[in-house]
Parts: C-alpha cells; sequence; structure tokens
C-alpha cells in the first residue's frame, strides 16, 4: 500500500467517501461521528442525571466534577457569580467538542470531526450570535456598540484608531480565530499523526529498524494529542466565557 | 542552471515555487508567535514561582494569552494550504 515515501495530499486525509445520501445531505464517516457524539454526550448526562442521589456515585460523579470544573474553573473565573445562567450552554460546548477532539485518538475512528471547518465553524457563529446578544439585551443596541468602540480612558484623539479597530476585532477577528484555532489545531495534530504513521509503515517495509524511532514519537505523540484535545475544548469554552462575561460587564 | 530550468515543464516550476511559498508563509507567521508564547509562559511561571497560591489564577489567564498569541501561527498554518490557489 505505502511502498515508497508517499505521502497523502492533505485533503485526502480528512476527506471520507458518501455513504448514503447525496449533495448538502450526502452522509459520510465524520457526520456519523458526529451523530454518535451528540448521542454520546446526551446520553452521558441523561443517565447521570435520571437517578439522582444526594451522595453522587458513577456516573453522576463523573457528570458533577465536570460540571463542578466548568463552574468554578471557568464561569465563576471569566463571568462571576451572574454567569450561573451561562453553565449549561458552556457546559455542552465542553462536553461536545471534548468528545469530537478525542476522537483522533481513538482508535479505529481516529478522525477528528473539529478537524473539518464545519463544525468549528458552526460552533463559533453560536458563541458569536450569543455574546452579541447578551451584549445587546444588557447594555442596549447604541450602548453595546458604544461600550465595544469607545472604551473610557483612552484619549480622545485617539478613538479614530481605536474604534475601528475594535469594531473589526469584535465583530470579525473573534469568531474567525475561534473557529480557526479549533480547527487549525486538530487538522495539525491529525496531519503529524499521519506524517509519522506513513513514516513508521514506509521504513518498517524497507529496513524494519528505521521505523523504530517514529513508532516511538508516534505513540509520544498520540499521548501529546490528548493533551492537545483537552486543552482545546478547554480554550474554545473558556474565551467563550470570557466573551459573554465581556458583553455583561462592560469596563466603566 | 539557465539549462536545467529550461528542461522542466513550466508547471512542475510554478509547483515547487508553491511549496516553497508555503514553507515561508508557515514558517514566518511562526516566529512570532514562537516568541509571545515563550514570553507568557515564562512571566506566568515567574509569577507562579513567586506566589504559588495565585498558581490556579496564573494558570488561567496563562491559557488564555497562549491561546490568542497561538491564533496568529494558526491563522498562517491555514494559510499556508490556501496559498496553493
Amino acid at each position: 500500500m505505502i511502498l515508497g515515501l508517499e505521502f497523502p495530499p492533505v485533503s485526502h486525509l480528512i476527506e471520507w467517501p458518501t455513504i448514503f445520501g447525496s449533495g448538502v445531505w450526502a452522509v459520510n464517516k465524520v457526520v456519523l461521528l458526529m451523530w454518535l457524539a451528540v448521542v454520546l454526550v446526551a446520553g452521558f448526562y441523561l443517565v447521570a442525571g435520571s437517578r439522582q442521589q444526594l451522595v453522587p456515585r458513577g456516573v453522576q460523579n463523573v457528570a458533577e466534577a465536570v460540571v463542578d470544573f466548568i463552574r468554578e474553573g471557568i464561569v465563576h473565573q471569566t463571568i462571576g457569580p451572574d454567569g450561573t445562567a451561562y453553565i449549561p450552554f458552556l457546559l455542552t460546548l465542553f462536553s461536545f467538542i471534548l468528545v469530537l477532539n478525542l476522537y483522533e485518538v481513538i482508535p479505529l475512528i481516529q478522525m477528528p470531526v473539529t478537524a473539518r471547518m464545519a463544525l468549528p465553524a458552526f460552533m463559533s457563529l453560536l458563541v458569536w450570535v450569543v455574546f452579541n446578544f447578551v451584549g445587546m439585551k444588557k447594555q442596549g443596541v447604541l450602548g453595546y456598540f458604544k461600550n465595544m468602540m469607545f472604551p473610557p480612558g483612552v484619549p480622545v484623539f485617539l478613538y479614530i484608531l481605536v474604534a475601528p479597530i475594535e469594531l473589526v476585532s469584535t465583530v470579525i477577528v473573534r469568531p474567525l480565530s475561534l473557529a480557526v484555532r479549533l480547527f487549525a489545531n486538530l487538522l495539525a495534530g491529525h496531519l503529524i499523526l499521519v506524517s509519522f504513521a506513513v513514516l513508521g509503515t514506509a521504513l518498517w517495509e524497507s529496513t524494519y529498524i528505521g521505523a523504530a524511532l517514529p513508532g516511538a514519537l508516534l505513540v509520544a505523540l498520540t499521548g501529546f494529542e490528548v493533551l492537545v484535545s483537552a486543552l482545546q475544548a478547554y480554550i474554545f469554552t473558556i474565551l467563550a466565557a470570557v466573551y459573554i462575561g465581556g458583553a455583561l460587564h462592560p469596563e466603566h | 542552471m539557465l539549462d536545467v530550468l529550461a528542461q522542466q515543464a513550466p508547471g512542475e516550476l510554478a509547483e515547487g515555487l508553491t511549496a516553497v511559498g508555503r514553507g515561508i508563509v508557515y514558517g514566518g507567521a511562526a516566529i512570532g508567535p514562537g516568541i509571545g508564547i515563550g514570553i507568557v509562559v515564562g512571566n506566568a511561571i515567574t509569577a507562579m514561582a513567586r506566589q504559588p497560591e495565585t498558581a490556579g489564577m496564573v494558570r488561567t489567564t496563562m491559557f488564555l494569552g497562549i491561546a490568542f498569541t497561538e491564533a496568529l501561527a494558526l491563522f498562517g498554518f491555514v494559510l499556508s494550504f490556501i496559498v496553493a490557489g
């Protein structure tokens, strides 16, 4: 299969043949994995919440640990006490992204759904709509844009520079960087794993001993990718929380 | 040198130059963020070493700083695929 050091083009690493359906509704492995993630996350929290006990055991214990992490580690540190209403949203976001990312290292799946731009783009647009809506509801439409573009404490003549920069950074760069960060991290991780797997296979078929180094690196990098998966889910969630917090509490 | 160039099909040269361009795009985009992440993490470690009791807060802020800095490098990473056109 891989006789030479022939590296597959990038598009072949993340494009899968259609299983059924056609056109816009074509369903391939990535879509099936996404549905599986929805079922897994929803099922996990439904099972954990179905038989609630005062002293949590088993699944409920794990779920409560995750909820506590979101509440103490993310919401209270970035939004503050009045961010409690956003815990369900951020919890869903975190769990869903974590499952999608961890597909990268699970044997036989090994395809992070977030390495396709569609889902990160959709989720960052969702966050964009939420934090803009929250800001406009809290400060009024005019007040929101005034606080965004004319932050207090800046010399007046600098507003000609600050206002357009702030507008572009909030309205365009924030959702773009949120989506690209998640997408590019997972795509890069997937690419690295595939590179070392292809290299290891090719060297194994030609020299046997030469595969030792790429093989060892593949194992080490798989561990590293588990870390990256968790970290990216955390960073996406905490940035969403920071944006919502910024919309809730404008600088005075 | 010119003889060698003349023997190549024009498409090959463009392809090779595109590959070089991709490398330059990503390499250039990684310089600044590399320095930036070093500064962020280095200062976070200094802060944690001076006041270990604030380590939790510093770590959160450090990840935020890394995420903002890293985004620039990732823009370069994505652009390097777009460069091919």
